[in-house]
């Protein structure tokens, strides 16, 4: 008996390790399928917006400046709109992340810069430059930099810091994210329909578009 | 040290080796999922785990490192059982764990900037398992199949 001993022990080890992964695994691939299959985001007002308003495919990103994924999917967005215009319009809002120490300020950041034209600029910036800015302890001085790297007004970006407005902007974004059921940045949705985690990377999103581009024309 | 005072040891680097195995496991299924492809509730995981460095072509490294784990419990519970040849292997295959563990530390710290918790325990855990190989006695006594 205890010479088997070891070996009925790793094997239900081994077996009871191959059962839970199978069963977390569906139960996991279940829940992701339900999130598609539920409810549609429907249009809204609001966001920055790439490409023709009537673009048949919307792609509606809820991104965070301190996320790296976001940054990886940023250049993709921006490649896509291109290739695939004036079918895909690209809208981005804002849903900074508590974890992330300067999301939030990122985030006033960019809106200032909307405020004066030039949003677009400063989102492009910022994950540029997000290795740099995310590991710095103070970041005030960075994005001031990048505000005048861009030709802002420094005054009226200091101040429009501090206002309501780039404040009401932000949260407005978080509350459209939060009731669509967002918790996790990039969340991606394409003509309403979220995109699973596994298919946010360049090819997963382009194949979505596709698929919404192809159902639009058979329509 | 008595045989029965060793067989503990090793018992107790088994539990470790299986609490390894179920956090390795579980982020192996997270990356099969694409969760680990977006920032969430845990600073620093994003980052470690969808970096280049968490996958060896499209191996995830969780993955290895579960199968890692697995060969560790595995090695630990013959040895337990007085399989002599068990200590050594059980000994090797931890050495090898610190010295990658040890790599990665490495990597979050000074090439990434950001740690991940899950990587931290199973840092943890490696520390562990590497002073019970270091302490126990690589003994050529008891039987061998």
């Amino acid at each position: 008996m205890k010479r088997s001993l070891p070996f009925v022990v790793v094997g239900l080890v081994a077996a009871v390790t191959l059962i839970s992964s199978t069963v977390f695994f569906r139960a996991k691939k279940a829940a992701q399928q339900a999130a598609l299959a539920a409810g549609i985001l429907l249009p809204a007002a609001g966001g920055h917006s790439l490409g023709a308003d009537n673009a048949a495919v919307t792609l509606e990103e809820f991104g965070d400046y301190q996320c790296p994924p976001c940054a990886g999917v940023s250049g993709a967005l921006h490649e896509m709109e291109k290739e695939f215009q004036p079918d895909l319009k690209i809208v981005f809002r804002n849903f900074p992340l508590p974890v992330h120490a300067h999301a939030q300020q990122a985030a006033l950041v960019a809106e200032a810069a909307g405020l004066q034209g030039k949003f677009w600029e400063m989102h492009d910036l910022l994950y540029a430059q997000q290795s740099r800015w995310s590991v710095a302890s103070e970041v005030d001085g960075m994005f001031n930099s990048y505000a005048a790297m861009i030709g802002l007004d420094l005054a009226r970006f200091k101040k429009d810091l501090e206002s309501n407005e780039v404040r009401q902007l932000i949260g407005s974004d978080q509350k459209r994210g939060l009731s669509a059921g967002v918790e996790k940045t990039p969340s991606i949705f394409v003509n309403g329909h979220v995109i699973p985690p596994a298919a946010l990377n360049p090819v997963g999103l382009r194949n979505a578009v596709e698929a919404e581009k192809s159902k639009n024309s058979a329509n | 040290m008595s045989s029965r005072s060793l067989a503990i040891i090793y018992v107790i680097a088994a539990v470790v080796a299986v609490a390894g195995l179920a956090e390795a496991t579980y982020l192996t299924l997270l990356n099969l999922l694409g969760e680990t492809a977006v920032c969430g509730a845990s600073q620093g995981c994003a980052e470690v785990l969808g970096s280049k460095y968490a996958k060896i072509g499209p191996i995830p490294l969780a993955g290895l490192g579960a199968v890692a784990y697995f060969a560790v419990f595995s090695f630990a519970t013959f040895a337990a059982c007085g399989y002599a040849r068990a200590r050594k292997f059980f000994a090797g295959s931890v050495f090898a764990m610190f010295a990658a563990t040890f790599f990665l530390l490495y990597l979050q710290a000074f090439v990434l900037h950001a740690f991940c918790r899950y990587c931290l325990i199973s840092a943890a855990l490696i520390f562990f398992l590497t002073g019970v190989a270091t302490v126990a006695p690589i003994a050529s006594d008891s039987r061998d199949p």
